[in-house]
């Protein structure tokens, strides 16, 4: 699904990633871990497309093909999403309207025809029980005056609706209550299946209680250092990143 | 007024007794500014004597006075010697003799609107000789209109078939000696709108000019007259989305609302004229005096209006809030792009106790242009618990346009509420790339952005107006970011 290779990339002068390999197969979740500022982030907006970043080396291979030659709304087209760490607010812009119009970019895109109102509140209903998204969250402006757990819920109510193949979760968990964090988890798991592949970005261990990786991979100064099972997960939990960083060192 | 230099040689050359001529039989006179110019324009359209005296007055306090400087704006020197005030109907040599001598930028507009080849032609100021669909719903709605009471019809019509209700109004709001442009206005205009809706009538419908625009050119001084008697309704709409290629770069309008007790006028505006083109070259010079008199008591008066066009945009729509309990809204959207400038705004002048007035406007810069708010909340003495609200936002596409505002506020009375809130924006990248990730394209995001920005305005807007308005809005700022 996910091919990773070498991958170097820079904002401005600074070098952040320094030679990432990854890879991701079809219906696996991957859990990166990393001390802050280590670049984690960075890979996540990298594989969105986000102007600014500068890939000096390396390749990324989504599906056989070479994700960086993509346009953002040409990689969402194809599947991928991004959960953002920091949702933005838009002012004025209809949440739900905003989603009709992604569900609808993809749709044709696909050479599908274009949902109307009544086809596409019906599409969403389902989904909102499942991350028991509030109705007046829809009716809202994008993210404007929404808490720090609602904004993320909402990310993860985008998810569900628009059924992604490669799903990045930036740090979805962070600023969750812990009734949130379990719903929101189960919106995730409830998409995990044979063809669609996950990577979880997270400081916490507890996410990956709800939410079983496959793998879990520590990124430190722009590189994976180290990748294991769910096991090295609890590890960190207990003995923090310094000793990895030795290990590697 | 390049273009126009060289009949200026001309007739700098020229005889005088072969330059102004009063022939009543031509259709087109040489370009200059004098009493007999006015006195040919009267006489064409057989005004009463009152009238060409109104005119003459309006002309001789214009000759004292100066281009007003104060705006925020640039423009170049204006001679008004070497315009051309009156010309008849269109005639073939006008305009271009077909859509290829036109603006390739502005044909391409068009279709993106969606409008039916003949009628560009006709907004291209190409002669055509069709008819147009419009003109037959104009007939039956004037008939429907007729059956209300209600008055719509052109002004020189208004001045044969109504004079009493003209002698009466006119100048009643925007004093002939008012502003240097309103001055110019009164002195030479050549035609316009008339709206007269009889007390307690409810207009059966919203009042375009656009029906009559289609007909008829109305030409660069344009004159409009609404008058809701008490306890009347109406809403009225100008102009259309589709931008207007005027043959005059010149334009100098001025409308009169008047509101009687109970009386309620919404007045929609969507200005699309010709911005010139990407340099800057060409394009419309919009100075327009707009102001409603709020005159009886609970009368209330709301401006909407969506400023796309024009190289040059000079326009502050006010309510005179006379009467007690009186209500004044302003609600604006303007946008500039390339080498557009505009200086817009309100005023809102209390004056009976209890009025309260509204003022939203949103003002979208890309690209080079210059745009600035200009707004005067005034508070009379007698003004007792008089209320304003002011929300002024500005949102900027790339870093070389720039917003300016200025808020004036004046109060005479302790008792008055003002309250003033004011904000500057980029279009943010974070907000582009969230839309993008959706895969929403990024014209599309910009647009759903934009638009939101403006939400508040278009609101206001009548339902079809809001929808063309948001498209135009998209064609306007297209490629605007990135
Ligand atoms: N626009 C920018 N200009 C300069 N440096 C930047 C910019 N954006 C990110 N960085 C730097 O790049 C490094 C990696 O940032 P990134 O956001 O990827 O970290 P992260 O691993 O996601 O951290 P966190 O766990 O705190 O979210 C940081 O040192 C950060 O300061
Ligand atoms: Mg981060």
């Amino acid at each position: 699904m996910l091919d990773i290779q070498d991958l170097h990339a820079k904002i401005g002068d600074k070098a952040i990633l320094k030679g990432l390999n990854l890879n991701v197969k079809a219906g696996e979740v991957h859990a990166i871990m990393g001390p802050n500022g280590s670049g984690k982030s960075t890979l996540a907006n990298v594989l969105a497309g986000r102007d600014g970043y500068e890939v000096t080396k390396g390749s990324v291979s989504y599906e056989g093909n070479d994700l960086l030659e993509l346009a953002p709304e040409e990689r969402a087209w194809a599947g991928v999403f991004l959960a953002f760490q920091y949702p933005v607010e838009i002012p004025g812009v209809n949440n739900v309207y905003l989603l009709k119009a992604a569900v609808n970019a993809v749709r044709k895109y696909r050479g599908e025809s274009e949902l109307d109102a009544v086809e596409f509140l019906g599409l969403i209903k389902e989904k909102m029980k499942i991350v028991k998204m509030k109705e007046d969250l829809l009716n809202r402006s994008v993210n404007e005056g929404f808490s720090g757990g609602e904004k993320k819920r909402n990310e993860i109510f985008q998810m569900s609706v628009l059924e992604p193949k490669l799903a990045i979760l930036d740090e979805t968990d962070s600023g969750l209550d812990i009734d949130a964090l379990k719903i929101v988890s189960e919106g995730v798991n409830s998409l995990r299946n044979e063809e669609r592949s996950i990577i979880l970005v997270t400081h916490y261990q507890r996410l990956l209680d709800y939410i079983k990786p496959d793998h879990v991979h520590v990124l430190s100064n722009g590189k994976i250092i180290k990748s294991g099972g769910p096991e090295l997960a609890l590890e960190l939990e207990e003995k923090g990143y310094d000793w990895i960083k030795e290990e590697a060192a | 007024m390049a273009s126009n230099t060289e009949s200026m040689d001309d007739l700098v050359d020229k005889d005088y007794e072969h330059g102004f001529v009063t022939d009543i039989e031509t259709d087109t006179v040489e370009p200059g500014l004098n009493e007999e110019i006015i006195t040919f324009i009267s006489k064409k359209k057989e005004e009463p004597e009152w009238l060409l005296e109104w005119r003459l007055k309006a002309y001789r306090h214009w000759l004292t006075m100066e281009d007003p400087t104060w705006a925020h704006l640039d423009i170049e020197h204006i001679d008004y010697q070497a315009i051309s005030y009156y010309s008849a109907p269109k005639s073939k040599d006008d305009g271009p003799n077909s859509l290829d001598e036109v603006d390739p930028k502005l044909l391409e507009t068009y279709e993106k609107l969606g409008i039916p080849l003949q009628e560009q032609k006709f907004l291209a100021g190409v002669a055509v000789d069709a008819v147009f669909d419009s003109v037959s719903v104009a007939t039956t709605f004037k008939g429907k209109l007729a059956d209300a009471g209600v008055i719509f019809c052109s002004f020189s019509e208004a001045v044969k078939e109504h004079p009493e209700l003209v002698k009466k109004y006119l100048g009643s709001v925007v004093p002939a000696a008012d502003n240097f442009f309103g001055a110019l206005n009164s002195a030479v205009f050549t035609d316009g709108s008339f709206v007269y809706i009889p007390k307690g009538v409810r207009c059966p419908m919203e009042l375009s000019t656009y029906f009559r625009i289609n007909a008829s050119n109305t030409g660069q001084f344009e004159r409009t007259l609404i008058i809701a008697d008490e306890k009347s309704h109406v809403s009225y709409l100008e102009g259309c989305t589709a931008p207007m290629r005027g043959e005059n770069q010149l334009h100098a309008a001025v409308v009169e609302l008047v509101a009687l007790e109970d009386a309620e006028i919404k007045y929609s505006t969507v200005q699309n004229w010709y911005p010139g083109d990407e340099n800057g070259v060409g394009g419309i010079y919009n100075f327009v005096t707009k102001r409603a008199d709020c005159r009886g008591n609970n009368s209330k008066v709301s401006w909407t209006q969506v400023e796309t066009g024009s190289a040059i945009t000079w326009k502050y729509p006010s309510c005179i809030l006379k009467g007690d309990n009186s209500v004044g809204e302003f609600y604006s959207v303007a946008v500039t792009n390339n080498h557009q400038q505009a200086d817009t705004g309100t005023k809102m002048i209390h004056i009976g106790k209890n009025t309260s007035s509204t003022i939203i406007s949103k003002g979208i810069s890309a690209r080079h242009a210059q745009q600035s708010y200009r707004g005067l909340v005034k508070i009379s003495k007698s003004a007792e618990n008089a209320r304003n609200y002011t929300q002024c936002d500005s949102l900027l596409m790339g870093d070389q346009c720039g917003a300016h505002t200025f808020p004036y506020i004046e109060a005479k009375n302790s008792s008055a509420t003002v309250e003033h809130e004011a904000s500057t924006s980029k279009i943010g990248d974070d907000q582009l790339f969230y839309c993008m990730q959706r895969g929403i394209k990024e014209e599309d995001a910009v647009n759903m952005i934009v638009n939101g920005f403006c939400k508040e305005v278009f609101k206001e807007l009548p339902m079809e107006f809001a929808v063309e308005a948001q498209k135009l809005l998209g064609i306007t700022l297209e490629g605007a970011v990135g």
